[in-house]
């Protein structure tokens, strides 16, 4: 009982009170009045997307057919009816050779979904059976002073999610550790401020691919006598540095518009330089700094995917690319997968900040 | 020498063409262990006056003296409660006038804190809601811990700008008396800003009236010579406190209708004659 009642605060608080009816409809705890409720909160979302995966069926059958007749129209223009009806026959069989390349349909996106998951797990299986194997003998190199062998398997799709959330945490991290502090000291002085505006206006809007170039500039010079491979360093900073720029603003705005009466306590209590920033202007601006936490780590996944092609470093964004260049039978509805995984993916990070700061803020609008 | 001095204070607001001059050649002083109420309009630049004293905002002319050196900034020796709380959202009630206890006490220890915060918490009768946020306390729980903030310092003059206005009577009657039994026994200086004639009766040595702004300046005053500990149902009774009570009141109206006459002066009307319906 208690674990239900955490789980039910649990998804509402992170907006999935979807859930929670669900799950009370099948508990058999709904009532009569909550009928409108239920209607409103799970079959109109449940419908709409029924409606969107039937309306994507539909278009992308209506693209494969178009496709199809153009190969077929093309084959009797070229090489005459037998080779038209070669193609027909083939298109038909689903061989690789001729298959219509477009948008794929719903279920060959789930179908690709689930051989993800496959490969996956023959990867997992496969990694676990090299680690026991090399268990003893990496033992030994260890004592020897050797580098320990590692895997060097192709990584799974799964593996190249968590690499992503590795690097755009990096990023995420950077760009706190870069913004919050900076802000602070912008949002303070006027005079830092005026001096900063310009950087701030002008480099706001550089697209992730120069901030890309740019790093890779500085970060290949730097690291150029060590073999190491540099591409996660460059695409956490550049995506640290293409995304911290709304938590920077923000910070300087929330530090630099507190409250006169929270000064004016400051003031009268007679708190030092450090007491007033930590006990007075930064909880007082914690609302506003979260809000730009929040954009940051939302620009920071969405940029991810562009930087990660980029660098060529391992993760979603760099699996979308290797698999739109290999154009194998299944490539397109991969990179479907890949992008519902994105987006639900960016969608929980949101819930998740969202949630972290329903926790550290009070309510500014209540509390006077 | 006075404990308190302002000689020929004015504050103007603003610059250029939208400047005002809100309180003009005041001037006021205060003993010592005095208790000095100012009654005024609202808008009048009470508060302006408050943080004059206080050090929060300098004058535009004129000097405000402390036990005889000039005010320059805030200083714990002058306690103020806010007239709008302002207490720190984020910070519970223990914690609001910890913060303020840590202040003023910095080289105690945290047991010493505690006890001192508590004492202050349990005399504005808070302690049930100690762990509160203030947006889960009412206005007038609100002020108490104001209040209570303020006193936790030990402050050698207390400056109250309307402290009690958000409280029903029956609160506001034990917090006067708080505030008067911790006036008495450490001999504190106060001065209290209300808008409440009987208040400052019963409160103050002295009451000041402010006259309305702009250019407010201070009325003449009117000495309370009423034997203390002062009792609120005898002091009805009391022949100096009617006495005293309705020449306050007189003069406010009086400077009232003054204002009011100022106002209608400045209204021209527009000649419109009715149109007339009933033929
Ligand atoms: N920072 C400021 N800048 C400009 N004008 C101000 C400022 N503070 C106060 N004023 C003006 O000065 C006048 C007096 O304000 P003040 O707050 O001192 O009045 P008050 O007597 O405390 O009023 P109340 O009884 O409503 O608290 C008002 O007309 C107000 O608009
Ligand atoms: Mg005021």
């Amino acid at each position: 009982m208690k674990q239900s009642i955490t789980l039910g605060r649990v998804t509402k608080f992170m907006g999935l009170g979807i859930f929670s009816t669900l799950k009370d409809l099948f508990t058999g705890k709904l009532e009569k009045e909550d009928f409108k409720n239920f209607i409103r909160k799970t079959i109109v979302p449940l419908a709409s997307i029924l409606l969107f995966i039937g309306i994507w069926h539909i278009g992308a059958k209506a693209l494969y057919n178009k496709e199809a007749d153009f190969k077929i129209q093309k084959a009797l223009s070229d090489q005459g009816q037998a080779a038209a009806d070669a193609m027909e026959a083939c298109i038909a069989s689903g061989d690789v050779s001729c298959k219509p390349n477009t948008l794929p349909s719903p279920a060959q996106v789930w179908d690709s979904y689930k051989s993800l998951l496959r490969d996956h797990n023959i990867i997992a299986a496969d990694k676990a059976a090299f680690k026991e194997k090399t268990a003893v003998l990496n033992e030994k190199r260890i004592a020897d002073g050797l580098d320990p062998i590692t895997y060097t398997g192709r990584p799974s799709f799964v593996d190249q999610i968590f690499r992503s959330l590795k690097t755009v945490f990096a990023g995420f991290l950077l760009a706190l550790l870069i913004a919050v502090p900076l802000g602070i000291f912008i949002g303070l002085s006027p005079t830092l401020k005026s001096s900063f505006n310009w950087f701030i206006q002008i480099f706001k809007p550089v697209s992730p691919v120069v901030w890309y170039l740019l790093v890779f500039m500085i970060v290949k010079t730097l690291l150029i006598d060590s073999n190491e491979d540099s591409s996660f360093t460059i695409s956490f900073i550049s995506v640290g540095l293409c995304s911290m720029w709304a938590t920077l603003v923000n910070t300087a705005m929330g530090v630099s518009s507190v409250d006169k009466d929270y000064i004016n306590v400051a003031k009268v209590l007679k708190l030092g330089p450090f007491q007033k920033i930590f006990k007075v202007v930064l909880p007082s601006s914690l609302p506003l700094i979260f809000t730009g936490l929040k954009i940051t780590l939302s620009v920071a996944w969405m940029v991810l995917i562009a930087i990660e092609l980029l660098a060529q470093s391992p993760g979603l964004g760099l699996f979308v690319w290797e698999e739109f260049q290999n154009g194998a039978n299944d490539s397109n509805a991969k990179i479907i997968v890949a992008m519902f995984v994105i987006g639900i993916i960016g969608f929980l990070l949101d819930r998740l900040m969202l949630t972290i700061q329903n926790w550290v803020s009070f309510d500014k609008t209540e509390a006077i | 020498m006075a404990y308190l001095e302002l000689n020929n204070i004015y504050k103007n607001y603003g610059q250029g063409d939208s400047e005002t001059e809100v309180l003009s050649n005041i001037n006021l002083s205060i003993e010592e262990g005095e208790f000095v109420a100012i009654v005024g309009f609202t808008g009048s630049g009470k508060t302006t006056l408050v943080n004059l004293i206080n050090g929060l905002i300098e004058p535009t002319k004129g000097e405000v003296l402390f036990k005889g050196k000039p005010v320059s900034g805030t200083s714990h020796e002058r306690g103020v409660i806010f007239q709008n709380y302002s207490l720190l959202p984020w910070l519970t009630v223990e914690q609001n006038v910890l913060m303020a206890v840590k202040e003023a006490f910095p080289k105690r220890e945290k047991a010493v804190w505690k006890r001192k915060a508590h004492y202050y918490i349990e005399m504005v009768g808070l302690t049930p809601a100690i762990n509160k946020l203030p947006k889960e306390l009412s206005g007038g729980m609100r002020q108490r811990v104001a209040v209570a903030r303020a006193l936790s310092m030990k402050p050698d003059m207390i400056i109250m700008d309307e402290p009690l206005g958000a409280l029903d009577a029956l609160t506001r009657g034990t917090l006067q008396d708080q505030i008067l039994n911790i006036w008495e026994k450490d001999k504190r200086t106060a001065l209290l800003i209300t808008n409440d004639v009987d208040e400052g009766i019963y409160m103050a040595d002295r009451i000041i009236p402010l006259r309305p702004g702009p250019n407010a300046t201070l009325g003449p005053e009117f000495k309370i010579d009423i034997d203390r500990p002062r009792d609120k149902t005898e002091l009805n009774d009391n022949e100096n406190f009617k006495q005293t009570r309705n020449a306050i009141i007189e003069y406010l109206m009086d400077i009232g209708e003054e204002r009011k006459a100022k106002a209608t002066e400045e209204i021209l009307l527009p000649e419109l004659t009715p149109i007339d319906f009933v033929k």
